[in-house]
């Protein structure tokens, strides 16, 4: 029993770790800024706190919006991966393969100005949405795909045996243990999302990047403004962070069925 | 009830399976004993519906199964299966694998259901373990739910796949305890099973299947006192060797 209160680390020991680490990153910080004599100055971005604002929005609209469309793709091709018609089966490993297999960056540039163009998607905000959606489906597949392949067959033997139909299969048994088993890697791929709409900046959306792109043109203060909206970004992701932390308790074994029944 | 089952093949991958299965006795509870890999839980599976034979028929009662999945899904309902381990939702505490069934397959309300399956989780010393999850569970517990949600919805027949196999001993005295009791208020069972003395002293008939065959059936007595295939003399020996 000792040994195991031993192994908690009490309050005191959190607080002083928590400030050894905290001293570590700032000071490393302020003797590299220091050192190239750099002096910051965040006041030169309140004139642009509006455009900040509504760049902050639109980037969690694309990433949401995304996170959505994504999921859809995601969901569809990893099923279709193991389609038994094999056509299908090939486009969906095909699709994951080449997504996987290239930049972003490439993609954007691709879609956007080849394919876009030739289909007359003109909106570069859908374009943006639908691109990065592309892309972040052919992880979310892989993700789908080997949670539902951890899910043990006789689970599916035992709501064959009690007269479940397919569909309700799937809403009360391949649903909640798939969700359970794959939401640490959704939420990591939704903070993934968030982090790579910044590159859509290069097709003109104007979403966090592309609004301190257009600052910087004009005020040239480039630390200052990278700096703030990194920190942007992390507030972001740390949300989704904590956010997942919450589901994850809740959907882990421990979670209500209840309102499934 | 009366099971009949006509020249029962089925093959997985080119390899035989079940071969000419032919069987017809009035059930009350038999006991399909035999060697690992006879053909014992294939020709289980098939007999409740969850395997479709390559060839063959089944009647229940004299009524043909039709093996189409709409009207297998209705036929599963009628029939309780039990299988050698993990056979319940990992995802649902013990009462909501109780509720399941009742509520989804039966249509059951919810209210309804609980207080069923707290009737006969009660009745057979659960109700402690209701809330808890599969993985917080014993193996006998885990089975002795499985058991109680399969005759929940009162079956025509309860179909058991090696249903101790995987427990220990104490266990497994506790689980054949609660079949028992079943067997006797007049469930009618078929249990695939390695527990000679549960199959010899609990269960009216014995089915030999050996090499995808069937080389004996009868009243388990005479099965077990006075064996006349040399398979089954063989296999007998084996495995009553080691027996206190």
């Amino acid at each position: 029993m000792t040994e195991l209160e031993n192994k908690k680390p009490t309050t005191l020991n959190k607080i002083l770790s928590g400030l050894f680490v905290a001293t570590i990153l700032v000071g490393f910080l302020w003797l590299s800024i220091r050192s190239i004599g750099l002096e910051l100055d965040f006041s030169t971005l309140l004139p642009y706190k509006q455009r900040l604002w509504q760049g902050f929005v639109m980037t969690i609209i694309i990433s949401v919006g995304s996170l959505i469309v994504s999921l859809f793709i995601g969901s569809i091709t990893a099923i279709g991966q193991n389609a038994r018609i094999l056509a299908i089966s090939y486009l969906c490993k095909t699709y994951v393969q080449i997504i996987r297999g290239t930049p972003l960056l490439v993609q954007i540039y691709f879609f956007y100005y080849i394919i876009g163009t030739a289909w007359g998607i003109d909106n570069r905000y859908v374009a943006g949405i639908l691109i990065l959606s592309i892309f972040e489906g052919a992880y979310i597949s892989e993700i789908v795909r080997g949670g539902l392949e951890s899910i043990d067959h006789q689970q599916y033997e035992i709501a064959k045996a009690i007269g479940l139909t397919p569909i309700k299969t799937l809403q009360f048994v391949t649903l909640p243990i798939l969700l359970s088993r794959i939401l640490p890697a959704l939420a990591g791929q939704f903070a993934s999302i968030i982090k790579d709409s910044s590159l859509l900046s290069v097709i003109a959306v104007i979403e966090l990047t592309q609004t301190i792109q257009e600052i910087s043109a004009d005020n040239f203060r480039m630390f200052e403004n990278y700096i703030f909206v990194g920190l942007l970004y992390f507030i972001l992701t740390f949300s989704v962070s904590m956010i997942s932390g919450v589901l994850e308790r809740r959907y882990n074994h421990e979670y209500r069925t209840n309102k499934y029944l | 009830m009366n099971i009949e089952l006509i020249n029962i093949c089925k093959s997985f991958a080119g390899k035989l399976v079940l071969q000419d299965i032919s069987f017809q006795e009035e059930v009350h509870s038999i006991a399909v004993i035999g060697p690992s890999g006879g053909g014992k839980s294939t020709l289980l599976r098939v007999i409740g519906g969850l395997l479709n034979p390559d060839s063959g028929e089944i009647k229940i009662d004299g009524i043909k199964i039709d093996f189409n999945e709409k009207a297998l899904q209705l036929y599963r309902r009628n029939i309780g299966f039990v299988f050698q381990a993990k056979g319940l939702f990992e995802h649902l505490t013990g009462m909501e694998n109780m509720m399941l069934p009742l509520i989804h397959s039966f249509g059951m309300n919810k209210y309804d259901a609980e207080k069923a399956g707290d009737d006969l989780l009660k009745r057979f010393g659960l109700s402690d373990e209701k809330n808890k999850y599969p993985y917080q569970l014993s193996g006998g517990q885990q089975q002795r739910i499985a058991i109680a949600r399969a005759i929940a919805v009162k079956p025509k027949l309860l179909l058991l796949d090696e249903p101790t196999s995987a427990l220990d001993p104490e266990y497994t005295a506790e689980v054949l305890d609660m079949l028992g009791e079943l067997q006797n208020e007049g469930l009618k069972t078929i249990i695939v099973t390695h527990e000679m003395g549960f199959a010899k002293n609990a269960c009216e008939k014995v089915m030999f299947l050996v090499n995808n065959q069937i080389i004996e059936s009868g009243k388990s007595n005479e099965i077990f006192n006075a064996p006349k295939s040399p398979e089954l003399m063989a296999f007998l020996n084996k495995i009553l060797e080691w027996k206190v």
